[in-house]
């Protein structure tokens, strides 16, 4: 039995793990998925959003102000990127004006920084990509972005190191309390423990309601799609240029990534599904459509990919962090600024939870393992260095992101590593490229086989059933052939 | 820093026919560097036969026609240095590699010949939508698991891209087991060889459907289903056309593109039409010294003509460092009606060789003929039953007609009436 | 009897029309050249083709690449896989190996185009 089980291993499940690993007290994080981060922690803006969006007084607002704050020295003791490039919401018309002063004014109640109005002739200069038609804009330098999933996967390995442990393939189906015990039924069995902490993401109204005895909490599966671009010589923006935001939620922006990627997009539509994560054609269209209000140059002639994330819109509006019932917590309805405030939603539930719980501090916090510097970053000096330390860092796998072997199999030896070719690639970054894995897929299965002790047959892309081959030439030819 | 007169980036069927010649012609201090842990380059994963007739007079498949270049390198004592990945390349011909038995390493180069080949498209690329599953391919890396590795990618397939290499794999998958549903092409015709329409659809019952594409694509964890639907003139999907097709594999034979990222960082001068540089009848590209051949330059159908291009770009590298270069006023070759990227785009005044220009027809065309003008002078002609965008042409050009011409030379196509 | 088929000599692929009786070629219209109508008699004839492919190799992460050393019957094709599957090759393998010889009662060797070593 653990003291503490956290459902879902998200950037809130992670964060929230991470800070109470600084305790004396054994914590569980389980997800259905195969690994961590695979849920909209993967698939959103990667905005470190500075917390003029969200409505003063709210949970969302404070949190995402607090957060913002944390993300510098966060990612600089993770080793993850970072990057305050600002940001731009830009108006195109005297009624939007109205908006941006509106959320101008929504920023400094919220107590974010160095914000201020621009007028069109400041906006081109600072982004000439720019359409000319724009009035004004909020100017937001304290706007950052980041790697979403390597921020994850950092959290992760930090929590791992300070004894947290992780169980992947366990879907929720239902918990219980009983005598100071929390009976917790998974699709791998069921898990037991003191104190239970909801970071369920979609699934998180559903176990709010379980857990409070009332069906008060809906979740509305919020999915919006994106295009990303390969990295151009020149970045069009610098800063992450957003329109004027509407109900739906902050409207669609054209963004640098941490890596020098454009990013387009999100749509923003309701699902049922929570799981159906694919793009549609008019979505697609959409998000085209729509960056070429602030980019009218927009293409995506070099789109590398397009994907889609599922944010979970709670219907009332709000984060919900705390206390839920006896020794149950949560943070729940994490939707947009969810990743911004992550840092902070960690830090608040540990407050809450170590003073009702009663908990008590590690004499000895272990720091994050160190995340060498990607290869695709060092210096000639420093990669002559580190070949000699370790030849493989002599062999380029992928070749588009420039990842070498070395990284690969560090990224599977992890203390939280890589079991799929997805997992190396979001670790690594190899497959991420122009071609799309076309050349490094082939090695990186192989190199997944042998770390794992595993048959190539069962590699997978992203988990279980998701497997890259079918079987081996013998066993193909030895049958007629398949659906004949 | 390494001192080398020349280095060839890539040791497969440009690389090695670049060094032979560059060899025969009395370089010595060369290197061919290979990512691979063999050379051959994408020949290794060809086993199907198709190539060497018009070189060799017999039809050999992928791997004997790599290995005879690789024996003839391996006689002459042509040093090739494997899994060996090339980082960047300099204007100023400093080539960075790195292996892990050598390490980093920075090559002062006299001359460079780029000879790295081609990338597929990949689905991203295209832009289509549906689930991100398991089970989704090009066909160049289903045949590297197929040829190399001895794995299946799939048990049902449809192929999106009747070009050779989908043709190929289409026929490839039937033979060692699996089932393949149909070929899907977006154009109102096939790009591939009628030999390879016959012999790997027909014979195989395989269906094609032109004028068609995937639009839809199922599949949570791997792919369970595509929908693919009619396109009008436009290559728009048809709304009310849709089929539907249970497979757990596609394999994308949507386009191949030059891989020209260390061309770039050389600020070597690109072609917009054939993604590959722009280069002079000597293969010379815009940064002296710096040459470029085989489907790097542009993309080739026969790899007959890679090799006979390579050796050319061999030959005058090794000129070049031998008698330096030699400057002289140019002419400017452009694609007029019917003609798309037409190599080489520079052609030097004075040259004693004879030019092949090469190019690919815009669309089909049945008894034409390709003009080669500068003005109203026609320099050459030839007339030909029909030609296709999937078959690269070429057109010679002897110096002699060059002889006096001073402005742009125009390539066009022109249909008798 | 009439049969339709693309010649593969050359890009113009003409459209051929064979007329057949008693498994024989009569007639063949619609080719442009005479190699046209050699190809039209032996396809409607007896069709051929060159049968080129991969198998395992004990002992090698890679598989040996296989031809036939000519032209098969093409009704034989899917005997002649079924013949490789059953093979058990070990290393080394050289380039012209003979793998399997006279396939399917063909005359035919199969032969390695690649070799591989320890």
């Amino acid at each position: 039995m653990n003291d503490i089980l956290i459902i879902g291993s998200g950037v809130i499940g992670l964060s929230t793990a991470r800070a109470l690993s600084q305790y004396k007290a054994s914590i569980r994080v389980i997800d259905a998925a195969y690994d961590v981060s695979e849920g909209c922690s993967k698939a959103n803006s990667a905005i470190v959003h500075a917390g003029y969006d969200a409505e003063p007084g709210t949970l969302k607002a404070r949190l995402n102000v607090r957060g913002s704050q944390m993300y510098p020295e966060l990612c600089r003791e993770l080793g993850v990127p970072y990057r305050k490039n600002g940001a731009l919401i830009i108006a195109f018309s005297e009624d939007d004006r109205g908006t941006i002063e509106k959320l101008y004014q929504q920023g400094i109640t919220n107590g974010v920084k160095e914000l201020r109005i621009i007028e069109r002739e400041e906006i081109l200069q600072l982004e000439p990509q720019t359409n000319p038609e724009v009035v004004c804009a909020l100017l937001v330098p304290t706007s950052a972005i980041t790697s979403p999933y390597e921020v994850c996967y950092a959290m992760a390995d930090h929590a791992a190191v300070n004894g947290v442990t992780f169980g992947f393939g366990e879907c929720v189906e239902s918990m219980s309390y009983e005598d100071g015990v929390w009976h917790v039924k998974t699709s791998a069995g069921e898990e037991t423990a003191r104190v239970v902490i909801n970071c369920a993401g979609a699934d998180s109204a559903k176990f709010h309601n379980q857990m409070s005895g009332k069906e008060e909490a809906k979740i509305v599966n919020r999915r919006g799609q994106y295009y990303i671009l390969d990295h151009p010589d020149v970045l069009p923006f610098d800063h992450t240029m957003f329109q004027c935001p509407t109900k739906m939620g902050k409207g669609i922006l054209v963004a640098p990534t941490v890596h020098g990627n454009v990013l387009l997009g999100p749509t923003a539509e309701d699902v049922d599904d929570p799981k159906d994560v694919s793009t549609t054609a008019e979505g697609l269209a959409q998000v085209v459509k729509a960056c070429k209000l602030t980019w009218p140059n927009v293409s995506v002639r070099t789109a590398v990919t397009n994907f889609s994330g599922m944010r979970a819109h709670e219907v009332r509006g709000d984060f919900m962090v705390g206390k839920v019932c006896e020794h149950g917590y949560e943070a729940a309805g994490m939707e947009s600024p969810g990743l911004s405030a992550a840092p902070a939603v960690g830090e608040m539930l540990e407050e809450i939870i170590a003073r009702e719980e009663h908990l008590e501090k590690k004499e000895c916090w272990l720091p994050a393992p160190e995340r060498p510097k990607p290869f695709n970053e060092m210096t000639d000096d420093e990669r002559v260095e580190a070949i000699r330390k370790d030849p493989l860092y002599g062999k380029i796998i992928c070749r588009c992101e420039v990842v070498t072997e070395a990284e690969i199999r560090a990224a599977i030896r992890r203390p939280v590593g890589a079991k799929s070719v997805d997992g190396v690639k979001r670790r690594t970054r190899a497959g991420m490229g122009r071609c799309q894995g076309g050349f490094c897929s082939p090695r990186v299965v192989e190199i997944l086989a042998e770390e794992l002790h595993l048959p190539m047959t069962s590699i997978c892309k992203g988990g279980p059933g998701s497997e890259l081959l079918v079987g081996t030439i013998q066993e193909s030819m030895g049958k007629e052939a398949a659906g004949v | 820093m390494i001192q080398k007169d020349l280095v060839i980036v890539g040791g497969g069927p440009a690389g090695l026919a670049a060094a032979i010649s560059a060899w025969e012609d009395g370089i010595r201090n060369m290197i061919v560097l290979e990512r691979e842990a063999q050379p051959g380059g994408i020949l290794r994963q060809c086993i199907h036969n198709g190539f060497g007739l018009h070189r060799f007079g017999e039809e050999l498949t992928g791997p004997e026609y790599a290995q005879r270049d690789i024996a003839k390198a391996r006689e002459l004592g042509i040093p090739i240095a494997c899994d060996t990945t090339v980082l960047s390349v300099t204007e100023d011909k400093h080539v960075t590699c790195v292996s892990t038995t050598e390490g980093l390493q920075v090559i002062e180069a006299k001359a460079v010949i780029l000879a790295m080949g081609c990338r597929e498209r990949p689905r991203g690329a295209l832009g289509t939508p549906g689930t991100r599953c398991a089970g989704i391919y090009t066909a160049g890396t289903a045949q590297k698991f197929v040829n190399l590795e001895g794995f299946m990618p799939g048990k049902r397939v449809v192929i999106l891209g009747s070009g050779d290499i989908g043709l190929i794999m289409a026929r490839r998958m039937t033979l060692q087991g699996a089932k393949v549903l149909a070929c899907v092409e977006l154009m109102p015709f096939s790009s591939g060889l009628n030999r390879n329409i016959v012999q790997c659809l027909h014979d195989y019952d395989i269906p094609l459907y032109l004028s068609h594409t995937v639009t839809g694509i199922e599949g949570r964890d791997r792919l369970t289903g595509v929908t693919v639907s009619e396109v009008g003139p436009d290559r728009r999907p048809i709304p009310g056309t849709e089929m539907h097709f249970d497979c757990d594999t596609l394999l994308l034979s949507v386009g191949l593109i030059p891989e020209n990222e260390l061309s770039r960082g050389a600020h070597v001068e690109l072609s917009p039409v054939t993604s590959g540089a722009v280069v002079t009848d000597q293969l010379e590209t815009s940064v002296p010294g710096i040459y470029a051949c085989g489907n790097v330059l542009h993309v080739h159908d026969l790899v007959d003509f890679v090799s006979e291009e390579s050796f050319k770009a061999g030959h005058a590298a090794a000129e070049m460092i031998q008698h330096g270069r030699e400057t002289s006023d140019t002419i400017r070759v452009v694609d007029g009606e019917g003609v798309r990227g037409t190599v080489p785009q520079i052609i030097r005044k004075g040259t004693k060789e004879e030019i092949r220009l090469m190019f690919r027809p815009a669309a089909v065309y049945k008894n034409a003929s390709v003009v080669v003008s500068c003005g109203d002078k026609e320099i050459a002609r030839k007339r030909a039953m029909i030609f296709t965008p999937g078959e690269m042409a070429v057109i010679p050009v002897t110096p002699d007609k060059l002889e006096g011409v001073d402005g742009e030379i125009t390539v066009k196509m022109e249909v008798r009436k | 009897m009439e049969k339709v088929i693309t010649c593969i000599n050359c890009p113009m692929g003409c459209r051929m029309t064979v007329e057949m009786e008693n498994g024989e070629v009569v007639k063949v219209t619609g080719n442009t050249c005479k190699r046209g109508e050699t190809y039209a008699h032996q396809e409607c004839t007896v069709p051929m083709r060159m049968v080129t492919a991969v198998v395992p190799v004990e002992g090698s992460f890679m598989p040996v690449s296989v031809k036939t050393r000519t032209p098969i019957p093409k009704a034989k094709i899917a005997e002649c896989m079924k013949e490789l599957s059953k093979l058990h090759l070990t290393l080394p393998l050289h380039e012209k190996d003979v793998v399997l010889a006279n396939v399917c009662g063909t005359g035919v060797d199969v032969i390695a185009t690649r070799t591989l070593t320890k």
